[in-house]
């Protein structure tokens, strides 16, 4: 099996679809304990972002290790976690007909507008 | 920008210095705040009294860290070292309180000249000069019985630094109102597995139980005042222990009926005895391991 199938975006977000060759999982690493992605907002408004992914063994322990593992330097104000399984990712074999066709349309960039400067995170 | 984002854009929002109790600098920990001590206070008093918090912060952080490489799955373990990190620190700023009161018992004689007083105490004082309770030095068992102390750790510690918050001692009111944050999270923590562990799986749920069986006796002495603190307590500076008896047990109560844990009758109020210095062996295995580098090699940095 090619080992160059790999999810893009969250770490453990698995493309899925029949198409999507499934890699036999090697084993059980942490018995039950599901895969949660996590999102961080920080202070300055900004929108949640994903910073990493952990295991735990429900929705509420989930928010307290992100709080533990991902906002231990004052990073965030809030907290989305997410299962990993239940996120539907794109697939990489579509990579070409999903992303490439927006390659060429420079007309969607905002490119021939002039973004002041005191008009942050453009 | 994404990447980028979260770990530049959000670490560098440190402007608001100001919940910092003491600052963000690691040289000086009582540095910015009063430091006088309140009219009618005996200072040796009030410096065994910030022993007496501190060391109790000092032991459960180091049997919390004996977790490290342990524990059942990383995630926690982060949340334990976490845990013990805060401890540590509410015990470095006591501790520093202690000696900014002149309280430094044998340790100064033993410790060198450039070692500051908060680790001299930490360091170079023996079991017997310690005044933590016997809770926080006992064994930690299984992760089900650490969860259990810490419950009952944190619970009493939230009850007593809520109620320090209004001490005419500047300084601790300032430890305590950092604290209660902290506290405010163990306890919520301790408590989400006390609840899992007592209303999972039939083996979790004795665990839980032991925990519990084990831990109960362990509060025997908590709720006892010594004469240093009834001084204290008098003059507006320290907690009555007994003043946050029935807080802790409501808390207690409430967490494992809801874990479906058996509430064993609570124990007879004896004597104090970590906060007179009287400990067993367990608290002379933890400091060996706690002292032995800081006495072999004096001021080691790393």
């Amino acid at each position: 099996m090619s080992t160059d199938v790999t999810a893009e975006g969250g770490h453990g977000a698995v493309p899925t679809g029949p198409e999507v060759p499934v890699e036999p999982r090697p084993r059980a690493v942490r018995r039950d304990w599901p895969l949660y992605e996590v999102f961080v907002r920080g202070k300055r408004g900004l929108n949640h972002v994903h910073v990493g992914s952990l295991h735990a063994p429900d929705d509420e322990m989930a928010v307290h290790a992100a709080r533990d593992l991902y906002t231990r330097r004052n990073e965030g104000v809030s907290i989305w976690v997410v299962k990993a399984a239940d996120i539907t990712a794109s697939s990489p074999d579509e990579k070409d007909p999903m992303f490439a066709p927006s390659g060429d349309k420079v007309y969607r960039h905002p490119t021939f507008y002039e973004i002041p400067e005191n008009v942050p995170h453009m | 920008m994404h990447e980028e984002t979260v770990y530049d854009a959000l670490t560098n929002a440190h402007d608001d210095a100001g919940h910092w109790a003491f600052g963000t600098g690691f040289d000086e920990p009582l540095a910015g705040v009063d430091t006088t001590v309140p009219d009618g206070v005996d200072p040796a008093d009030l410096g065994v009294y910030c022993l007496m918090l501190g060391d109790d912060a000092l032991v459960l952080a180091q049997r919390l860290t004996q977790w490290m490489t342990n524990a059942p799955e990383l995630e926690e373990e982060v949340a334990l070292g976490n845990t013990g990190l805060d401890l540590l620190g509410q015990a470095r700023l006591l501790l520093a309180r202690a000696g900014s009161v002149g309280v430094l018992g044998r340790s100064r004689s033993l410790a060198t000249a450039s070692i500051p007083d908060e680790d001299a105490l930490a360091y170079f004082r023996d079991a017997d000069e310690f005044r933590n309770t016997g809770l926080v030095e006992a064994e930690n068992g299984d992760f089900a019985r650490t969860m259990v102390r810490l419950l009952v750790a944190s619970t009493v510690r939230l009850a007593v630094f809520a109620r320090l918050r209004e001490s005419r001692d500047p300084v601790l009111a300032a430890i305590a109102a950092k604290g209660v944050h902290e506290l405010a999270y163990h306890r919520d923590h301790a408590a989400r597995w006390v609840l899992r562990l007592g209303d999972g799986t039939p083996e979790s749920h004795r665990r839980a139980q032991d925990g519990v069986a084990a831990v109960w006796p362990l509060m025997a002495d908590l709720f006892t005042a010594t004469d240093v603190e009834a001084r204290l307590v008098a003059a507006g500076v320290a907690v009555d222990p007994a003043a946050v008896r029935d807080e802790v047990r409501e808390v207690l109560t409430t967490v494992l009926e809801r874990a479906t844990l058996t509430v064993p009758p609570w124990p007879d109020d004896v004597a104090p005895r970590g906060r007179e210095g009287r400990h067993g062996e367990e608290l002379t295995a933890l400091l060996a391991t706690l002292q032995g580098l800081a006495r072999q090699h004096p001021a080691a940095t790393w």
